[in-house]
C-alpha cells in the first residue's frame, strides 16, 4: 500500500511526465549504442574537439535552443489564452528573411558584406516578430477570436510575406560576424547560450513581477480575472507580444545557424514541437497554471526524441508521424473524459473498500 | 414572444450570414469583371478561364464542403491537406509500384478517409480534446505517412483506364463560349471528370445540410453545444460523424486532385487547408458554429480560384502574392464576423 502510495506520489508530480519520457529516450539510446557494439554510455560523452565541446547531449542541447526558446512564448500564450499559438514557424521564417533581406538588401540573394550595420537587421527581424505577436494579440484579446484560427492567418502568410521580402530565393549572407549566433562562443554553441539567457530572462521577470500570476488567472477564468481587476485583454496581449518576440529569437538564431534565409524551411512544423514541448512538460493545454521548467525540460525531450529517431535512420520528413502519435498519446492522456473516467474509477474503488470495512 | 416575434428574430439572425454571402458573391462577380476586363488581352473573359477555375479547384471544391460541415460544429479540421498529399501518394505510388488497380486503389482512398476520419472524429466527440490540437497531429501524421510511403514523385502513367479518366474531355454543347484562337483553330471549352464529381458532392452536402436530421443536428450542435444535448440530440455521434465526413470528402477530393496533377508527391497540396478554411469563412461560415452554408464555400473557392488566375495571369508576380491577398481577405472577413457578433450581442443585451 506504502508502494502504490508512493508510485502515485510520484506519478501526480508535474515534472514527472517530461522527466519520465526523457529517461526513456535515454534508454532507447543505450540500448541502440548497445546493439550496435557501441560503448554503454556513448549516448553521454562529451568530448573536445577543435577546441569546442562535442557529443550527443551537446547536440541535443545545442538543437533544441529553438524549440526551447519557443516553448518559453508558448507556454505563456497557452496558459493565458487557452489556445496555442501556431504562427510561430512562419513568424521564425518571416523574422529571418527580414532581418537578411536588410543585411543583403533587396534583391540581392548572396553577399559577402552588409548592407546597413548587423544590429539594425537583428533589430528589424525582432521588431516585425513582435509586430506579428501584436497583430495575433490583438485578433484574440480585443476582437475575442479564438487563438488558433487567429495564428491561422500568420501561419500562411508570415512565410508567403517572407518569401516576398527575399524576392522568392535564398538570400545568403556570407559575413563571420552573422554566423555568431548559430555558432561557437568560446566553447559552447551559442545558441545554448541564447537558450539558456532567455530561460533565465523569463523566469527572473515570472519569479519577481505578477506577471505569471496574472496571465495564470486569466487562464483560468477570462471573465473572473477581469472582474477583479486584472486587465485581462492587455495580459492576453503581452503573452502574444511575448511568444512573437521568442520566435523572433529562435528565427535569428535558426537563419544564422545556416547563414541564409531559406524562407520556406526555416521554421518547417517548429509549431508542433513548441506545442508538443508544452504539454509533453505536464501543462495542460486548456489554459490556467503552467510551469515553465516543464515545457523547457519538454523541449529538449523532444529534440531527444528527434535526435534519436535520426541516429535510428528515420528521415526528417517521416519523423512527424512519430511525434503526432505522441501528441495524441499525451492529450488523450490529459483529456477530460479520461480523466474522469480514473476518478470514477477511484472513487468507485474507494466505496468498495468502504463496504468491505462496514462489512466487517 | 409570439410566433411573429420568432420568426422575425430568426430572420434578422439569418441576416449577417447572408450579408457576408452577399458580400462574397458581389466580391466574386466584382474581381471576375474587372479580371475580365484588365486581362482581356490575354484571355481573361473567355469561357474557358472560368471553367479552369472549376477544373484546377474541383478537389478543393469537395474539401470545403467537408471543412464547411466541420465549422458548422465549431470544430476545425485543418488536417485536409496534409491527407489530400497523403492520398494521392498512395494513389501513385499504389499504380506504380504496388501494380494494383485503380478502382480497387479508389475504394481504399475512400476507407483510408472514413478511418482516418472516424479516430479524428472519436478523440474530438468522445475525448474531447481540442479540435484544433487532433487535426493538427493528423496533419504532422499525415504528411509523416506520406513521406514513409515514398519520398520520391511518382507519376501515373501505367494505369490505362485511370489515364483515360484523367483525360476525358466534356465540351460545352452548341459550342457556347467558343473562340477561334490565334492559329485559327476553333476552341470549344471543355470541363473534366473531378468538375462533376465536385458539383455532384456541392448538391449532395447541400442537400444533406438542409433536409436531414444529420445535417440539421450539424447546425443544431454548433449553435449551443448545451442546448443541442437538452433537446435529445447525440452532440458526441455528430461531432464524430461531421469529422468522418469531412475525411471522407477529403478522400473523394483527394481523388480529384490527383486526377488532375496525375503524381504523388510529398509537398503536394502543401496550405490547401487554409485554403479550404478561408474559402469556408469568406463564403460566410462563422468560425464559432452553427451558420452558414456549402453554397457560401463554393463562392470562396471561386474567389481563391480567382485570385490565384489572376496572379497566374498576371506572369511577374511572385505565386506567394497570392497567398498573401488570400490571407488578408480571410483577415478581414474574420474581423467582419468578430463585429457581426458583437454587434448582435449588443443588440440582444
Amino acid at each position: 500500500m506504502k508502494i502504490k502510495r508512493a508510485i502515485k506520489k510520484i506519478t501526480g508530480m508535474q515534472m514527472f511526465l517530461p522527466i519520465a519520457s526523457m529517461l526513456l529516450v535515454m534508454a532507447v539510446n543505450i540500448i541502440y549504442d548497445v546493439s550496435n557494439g557501441n560503448a554503454v554510455f556513448n549516448f553521454f560523452t562529451i568530448s573536445l574537439r577543435n577546441g569546442v565541446l562535442f557529443g550527443r547531449i551537446i547536440d541535443i542541447l545545442n538543437r533544441g535552443s529553438e524549440v526551447a526558446i519557443l516553448a518559453i512564448g508558448m507556454t505563456l500564450v497557452v496558459s493565458a489564452a487557452a489556445g496555442a499559438d501556431i504562427s510561430v514557424g512562419s513568424v521564425m521564417s518571416l523574422a529571418g528573411g527580414m532581418c537578411c533581406m536588410l543585411l543583403a538588401g533587396f534583391g540581392n540573394a548572396n553577399v559577402s558584406q552588409y548592407a546597413v550595420p548587423l544590429w539594425v537587421g537583428l533589430v528589424a527581424g525582432l521588431a516585425i516578430a513582435c509586430l506579428c505577436g501584436a497583430f495575433n494579440g490583438y485578433l484574440v484579446s480585443y476582437l475575442n477570436i479564438q487563438p488558433m484560427v487567429a495564428t491561422l492567418i500568420l501561419f500562411s502568410a508570415g512565410r508567403a510575406i517572407g518569401l516576398l521580402l527575399c524576392n522568392s530565393t535564398i538570400v545568403y549572407v556570407r559575413v563571420p560576424s552573422f554566423q555568431f549566433l548559430g555558432g561557437y562562443f568560446w566553447m559552447l554553441p551559442t545558441p545554448i547560450i541564447i537558450a539558456a539567457a532567455c530561460v533565465l530572462v523569463m523566469s527572473l521577470i515570472l519569479k519577481h513581477t505578477a506577471l505569471g500570476m496574472y496571465i495564470q488567472s486569466v487562464g483560468i477564468n477570462k471573465n473572473a480575472a477581469r472582474i477583479a481587476g486584472f486587465k485581462s485583454r492587455r495580459i492576453i496581449f503581452t503573452a502574444f507580444v511575448i511568444s512573437g518576440l521568442c520566435a523572433g529569437i529562435a528565427g535569428l538564431v535558426a537563419t544564422s545557424r545556416i547563414y541564409s534565409a531559406d524562407t520556406n524551411n526555416i521554421g518547417l512544423n517548429m509549431e508542433l514541437d513548441a506545442i508538443l514541448a508544452v504539454a509533453l512538460g505536464g501543462n495542460s493545454l486548456g489554459g490556467g497554471k503552467f510551469r515553465l521548467a516543464g515545457s523547457i525540460v519538454g523541449a529538449y525531450t523532444i529534440q531527444a526524441i528527434t535526435t534519436t529517431l535520426y541516429a535510428l535512420g528515420i528521415s526528417s520528413a517521416q519523423a512527424p508521424v512519430f511525434k503526432a502519435v505522441i501528441v495524441i498519446l499525451i492529450v488523450t492522456i490529459q483529456s477530460p473524459a479520461v480523466t474522469a473516467y480514473f476518478e470514477r474509477r477511484a472513487v468507485a474503488k474507494a466505496l468498495r473498500a468502504n463496504k468491505e470495512a462496514m462489512r466487517v | 414572444m409570439n410566433r411573429k416575434a420568432i420568426v422575425q428574430r430568426s430572420r434578422r439572425g439569418m441576416n449577417n450570414s447572408n450579408i457576408l454571402l452577399m458580400i462574397t458573391i458581389g466580391l466574386f462577380i466584382v474581381m471576375y469583371t474587372a479580371g475580365s476586363i484588365v486581362y482581356a488581352d490575354k484571355g481573361f473573359d473567355h469561357l474557358q478561364t472560368f471553367l479552369n477555375i472549376l477544373i484546377n479547384n474541383a478537389g478543393l471544391i469537395c474539401v470545403a464542403c467537408g471543412m464547411t460541415c466541420v465549422l458548422l460544429t465549431g470544430g476545425i479540421d485543418i488536417s485536409v491537406g496534409a491527407l489530400i498529399g497523403m492520398v494521392c501518394m498512395f494513389m501513385a505510388v499504389g499504380i506504380e509500384f504496388w501494380g494494383l488497380s485503380s478502382p480497387v486503389l479508389m475504394i481504399l482512398i475512400l476507407l483510408i478517409g472514413i478511418t482516418f476520419g472516424l479516430v479524428q472524429g472519436l478523440c474530438v466527440g468522445y475525448l474531447n480534446i481540442q479540435p484544433f490540437i487532433v487535426t493538427m497531429a493528423g496533419m504532422f501524421f499525415a504528411r509523416g505517412m506520406t513521406a514513409v510511403i515514398s519520398t520520391q514523385q511518382v507519376t501515373i502513367k501505367s494505369d490505362e483506364f485511370f489515364v483515360m479518366l484523367a483525360n476525358l474531355k466534356f465540351f460545352i454543347p452548341f459550342e457556347i463560349g467558343a473562340y477561334v484562337n490565334s492559329k485559327g483553330r476553333l476552341m470549344v471549352p471543355f470541363f473534366r471528370l473531378p468538375v462533376i464529381i465536385a458539383l455532384c458532392v456541392l448538391v449532395a452536402v447541400f442537400l444533406i445540410l438542409r433536409y436531414t436530421r444529420f445535417g440539421r443536428s450539424l447546425y443544431a450542435v454548433g449553435g449551443n453545444q448545451q442546448s443541442a444535448a437538452l433537446m435529445g440530440l447525440d452532440v458526441k455521434k455528430t461531432r464524430m460523424k461531421a469529422y468522418m465526413l469531412s475525411s471522407f470528402l477529403c478522400a473523394i477530393g483527394g481523388i480529384c486532385y490527383v486526377l488532375n496533377t496525375m503524381a504523388g508527391t510529398a509537398s503536394q497540396a502543401a496550405g490547401l487547408e487554409m485554403d479550404a478554411i478561408s474559402s469556408a469563412v469568406i463564403g460566410g461560415t462563422l468560425l464559432t458554429g452553427g451558420v452558414g452554408n456549402v453554397i457560401g464555400s463554393f463562392f470562396g473557392v471561386l474567389i481563391n480560384g480567382t485570385i490565384s488566375s489572376l496572379v497566374k495571369t498576371h506572369g511577374k508576380l511572385i505565386s506567394s502574392w497570392s497567398n498573401v491577398v488570400t490571407a488578408i481577405l480571410l483577415c478581414v472577413f474574420i474581423v467582419l464576423q468578430a463585429v457581426f457578433t458583437k454587434l448582435k450581442e449588443n443588440r440582444k443585451r
